[in-house]
């Protein structure tokens, strides 16, 4: 067994989740690739999981869809059998042992690293679980991004995050953090404001998970690229 | 070597029936019938966490009355079913009609091959979609399956219930209306049903994808409570509630749509 065939990063995707005063923000770009074309412009990769949490995909797309599409299945399953919904935790060992499962597919190349995030209702919390693709799976303390510009949006995140953030500045963040992620990495699609699509951004709270408005993602999309075009028109270095 | 009695068929059914007869009569009964937003189910049971009524799918509950591990576990087969269609086929694959068959056939087979037929009675209620009336489908213990769109009964006491639904039944009346009337058929003129004796679940299409929603007790008292919204129509043969008349101006008539 070669280890070093096994991409260590997922290629061709950034999906980020970072941590605030209320719950999570989990927000994915739309690009899917193939090779080097791009397959789809359009792609959904940040999905409810059920109605507490949220679990985006970066990987071999085929397979983690299905990967997320059996997981809300099992999540509701067990719901509407047992009558209680399963804790942050057991849903996040769920997710693992699929991820576990798919090992043998995923030392072929086709591998599939998912990231899970919720509120946490019995501790009260947002709560961030990063995986591997052999199913380790590892909370993380405030954000986590995966994906090829897993990276870049990490930094980004990295250096504008603080305790108790507001949900506004939240999603600003993980904005920006997608921005910078497509404006390194050419797996990563940025905001196609030609056709109108901007990345998913997913809020997970004690009121269940909601999807950010299109309009509103859209607007603070404009404005970080006003923001930046400013910027550069002053001679400054930020866009740069 | 032992030879068995000779027992006449119409006799071993006839003997079947009347166990399973007796078996759900002992059990306490329970109401469904469509309301404005969809479908309200109502069950005798003062137990909060055993429950008579669930959620199968998107659109569809399971109510059932009898013998709780009996008709649990049908529950269980059904949430199964209808998990592993949706998967593998489409969420609007799933419906009530192929899973009432489904549970009428088991019933069926029970009933005639097994020694012991099964205690119990059940329902499978859909929503409506897409201009489809709401249906509701009763399942009797020897498989004899029934479907219905305006009310139905299931329980020892039924023909009394259903007798009492019947009268008061109309399309169009809110979930506080409705249940007010189910509970009065299910209490009858003698009793009186509080919040804490009743199970109170329904099917709306205020709830989103999954339109299943367990009514708290808390909604139930207010809802029962609540001054009666709409007078017009009433037909004189109609019960009373006994806690109508109680308060005026409880507030929360309608139902809050909690989000799904």
């Amino acid at each position: 067994m070669n280890l070093e065939s096994v991409p260590s990063v997922p290629h061709a995707t950034t999906v980020v989740a970072l941590r605030f005063a209320d719950g999570v923000v989990m927000a994915g770009d739309r690009r899917a690739t193939e090779g080097h074309a791009i397959a789809h412009r359009a792609m959904e990769k940040v999905f409810p999981a059920d109605r507490y949490s949220a679990v985006a995909i970066a990987g071999a797309a085929g397979f983690a869809v299905e990967m997320v599409r059996l997981f809300q299945v099992q999540l509701e399953h067990y719901e509407k059998v047992e009558g209680v919904t399963l804790s942050l935790e057991g849903k996040a060992n769920q997710l693992a042992q699929m991820v576990r499962q798919h090992l043998p597919l995923a030392m072929q190349g086709l591998a599939v690293v998912p990231l899970f995030a919720g509120y946490d209702l019995r501790r009260g919390g947002g709560r961030i679980f990063t995986y591997d693709v052999t199913g380790g799976h590892y909370e993380e303390a405030d954000f986590q991004a995966t994906g090829s510009g897993g990276r870049d949006a990490r930094n980004t995140v990295k250096l504008g995050f603080r305790e108790g953030m507001s949900r506004t500045e939240a999603v600003e963040l993980a904005i920006a953090a997608l921005y910078e992620a497509a404006d390194e990495d050419s797996g990563t699609g940025g905001p196609d404001l030609v056709r109108g699509i901007y990345p998913l951004v997913a809020v997970v709270t004690a009121d269940g998970y909601t999807q950010a408005a299109e309009s509103e993602v859209a607007e603070r999309f404009a404005a970080l690229i006003e923001r930046k075009r400013a910027a550069i028109e002053n001679g400054g270095g930020a866009a740069r | 070597m032992t030879m068995p009695f000779y027992v006449a068929p119409e006799q071993v059914m006839k003997d079947r029936a009347e166990y399973a007869q007796k078996g759900i009569a002992r059990g306490r009964s329970l109401v469904a019938t469509v309301y404005t937003e969809g479908v309200l189910i109502v069950a005798d049971n003062p137990s909060r966490s055993l429950h008579k009524i669930s959620e199968i799918y998107d659109r569809i509950a399971f109510a059932g009355v009898g013998k709780y591990n009996e008709y649990d576990q049908l529950r269980v087969a059904g949430v199964r079913h209808a998990d592993t269609k949706g998967f593998a086929f489409s969420r609007e694959d799933v419906d009530a009609r192929s899973l009432a068959n489904l549970y009428a056939q088991f019933l069926g087979n029970v009933f005639t091959h097994e020694l012991k037929p099964l205690e119990v009675e059940i329902l499978v209620a859909e929503l409506g979609a897409d201009g489809r009336p709401n249906q509701l489908y009763h399942i009797a213990y020897e498989g004899t399956i029934t479907d219905q769109d305006r009310f139905a009964v299931l329980g020892g006491e039924a023909e009394i219930i259903a007798e009492r639904v019947g009268e008061g039944w109309a399309p169009d009346r809110d979930l506080s209306a409705a249940l007010r009337a189910s509970v009065a058929a299910l209490a009858g003129p003698e009793r009186t049903l509080e919040s804490g004796d009743l199970e109170v679940a329904v099917l709306s299409r205020a709830n989103g994808r999954r339109s299943f929603r367990r009514v708290s007790n808390d909604e139930i008292e207010s809802l029962l409570t609540a001054a009666p919204a709409r007078s017009r129509r009433r037909p004189a043969g109609q019960q009373e509630n006994s806690g109508a008349s109680a308060s005026t101006d409880a507030g929360g008539t309608g139902d809050p749509g909690e989000k799904g």
